[in-house]
């Protein structure tokens, strides 16, 4: 076990799974052809890009034909925010977003400003969630477009959309959601949110990297990113990328299955566990999140008086893999944006940690995070100069 | 992003790592709020720093360069001291990844400060 991976990273990426790496095998060598074909194996091409766009549907409640398949959950925001801008401009030029969004959206957000577009940055409590109310208030008669995303990647905490999405029913404004760390982790279907457009990865469920969708509402009007041919009805153009389509296909199926089993609420145990151990053994601990609206796989904690790099690199000596909101592990000088959204004291946002569980971890992986980390944070106080002593 | 090995062996095992009775001079320099802070102490005999210990706040390249200018001031005298510089830290330590350079800076004035610090002291008591 030693020398064994522990993986605990698992909102950054899966691996693939078996099934799924199986199901796309034969799209690499054997059914190689494009779609666009007129002949037998590009037929059967076209198939199974349909097979899995079913799949992408009955996973999200939605009808097929809503569903654009993209080159990842990225280009599936951009799409969103980019798409809906430039084909509504004349209905309006105001968009509602929030301060921790994944930069997938806020980075959209930042340069539909630079085009002349008008943002709100919607503020989050210090447990990461929007008010509805706060929408509300925000909302104007040239809104077109609110994109809240379903649940935060760094802390887990999941926003009211239902709520959100109710008060936007009989508005002009689109509602948009950057699902990529929900969709097949806990359960709902896009009626359930009233979203308009959803945007989902296939690599945060066990699919491969490189493929994406996002969902859309039969007569939400978009602006496509990529003009070509007529791929994915005229909105992505570009060949698709059918072993990655099929593997997002098998990886939806997969997480409906689990989802069935009640896989999410054993991960949920495993992560209660490891949240209470650490507690247990640790002092000046800063628990960051919403326990009652959070995402089974996650928790997010700061280590008063030592920084995360640290910690993180003592961890993966020890072949544990986790992540943290310091500005040392985000290649720029700035802590989490989302933690100090959240109003966390910035010293405490550089000694984060994220611990996200997946469908493969077990009791043993999280004993042994909680046997090593509490003698590492031990050492690294040690060494701090912040650091008091124990009360 | 990957560190060096002399940089992982000084962060893991940092040397001189800790606080001393009735230091001769100190240095602080950094801010938690920055992501990184560091504490100098060190102990003057004849002019020449005959011990010397550090505390950091900070990440993997902050622990490591802390731990190097330590062991580069040593034994040196006050203004052989004050001739170390950030590239030497670096180079002793097996280069730094570029967005971690401002680390080698911090250890630089870390030391700077203690020696201040000391000879601000010593005219004191002159």
């Amino acid at each position: 076990m030693e020398n064994s991976l522990i993986y605990l990273d698992h909102n950054a990426t899966t691996p693939v799974a078996p099934e799924v790496l199986q199901a796309m095998q034969p799209f690499h060598r054997e059914q190689f052809a494009n779609p666009s074909s007129p002949y037998r194996i590009a037929t059967e091409a076209a198939q199974a890009r349909e097979t899995a766009r079913e799949a992408v549907a009955e996973l999200l409640g939605c009808k097929s034909q809503e569903i654009i398949f993209t080159g990842c959950g990225t280009e599936a925001d951009n799409l969103a925010i980019k798409g809906v801008g430039f084909a509504r401009r004349q209905q309006g030029n105001h968009i509602i977003t929030t301060k921790i969004e994944h930069h997938a959206v806020l980075k959209s957000c930042q340069w539909m400003e630079k085009q002349g577009f008008e943002l709100t940055y919607l503020d989050v409590d210090e447990t990461g969630r929007v008010s509805p109310e706060q929408v509300e208030r925000s909302l104007r008669d040239d809104t077109i477009l609110v994109t809240i995303m379903h649940a935060n990647n760094e802390v887990g905490t999941v926003q009211p959309l239902q709520e959100i999405g109710e008060l936007l029913a009989d508005k002009q404004a689109y509602f948009h959601t950057d699902a990529v760390q929900t969709a097949g982790k806990i359960p709902f279907t896009v009626e359930d949110l009233k979203v308009d457009l959803l945007s989902i990865s296939a690599h945060k469920i066990y699919g491969p990297k490189g493929v994406g969708a996002l969902y859309r509402r039969q007569g939400t009007t978009l602006q496509p990113l990529l003009h070509g041919g007529r791929h994915e009805n005229n909105l992505r153009a570009g060949t698709e990328n059918i072993a990655g389509i099929v593997g997002l296909g098998a990886a939806a199926r997969l997480a409906r299955k689990n989802l069935a089993e009640s896989a999410d609420k054993r991960v949920a145990e495993l992560r209660d566990r490891l949240e209470a151990g650490l507690f247990e053994k640790i002092t000046d601990l800063k628990f960051n999140g919403n326990r009652n609206h959070r995402l089974p796989t996650t928790v997010n904690l700061s280590f008063n008086y030592i920084e995360g790099e640290a910690m993180l690199l003592h961890l993966d000596a020890h072949g544990i893999a986790v992540s943290s909101g310091s500005a040392c592990t985000s290649g720029t000088l700035d802590a989490s944006h989302v933690l100090l959204a959240m109003g966390v004291p910035v010293e405490l946002a550089h000694g984060s940690l994220r611990f996200s569980l997946g469908y493969e971890n077990t009791e043993a992986d999280i004993q042994r995070v909680i046997d090593l980390l509490p003698g590492i944070v031990r050492k690294l106080r040690e060494i701090s100069p912040l650091y008091p002593g124990e009360q | 992003m990957e560190y060096s090995d002399k940089v992982m062996d000084y962060f893991m095992n940092p040397k001189n790592m800790g606080t001393m009775e009735e230091p001769d001079g100190v240095g602080e320099v950094g801010n938690p709020s920055c992501g990184d802070q560091m504490t100098i102490q060190i102990k003057v005999e004849d002019d020449r720093i005959v011990d010397i210990k550090f505390k950091t706040f900070g990440c993997a390249a902050a622990i490591a360069t802390s731990s190097m200018v330590t062991e580069l001031a040593r034994n040196k005298t006050l203004d052989e001291a004050l001739q170390l510089t950030n590239q030497e830290v670096e180079e002793e330590l097996g280069g730094l990844p570029p967005i971690k350079r401002h680390c080698s800076l911090l250890a630089e004035e870390g030391l700077e400060a203690a020696i201040e610090n000391y000879r601000s002291k010593q005219e004191g008591n002159s």
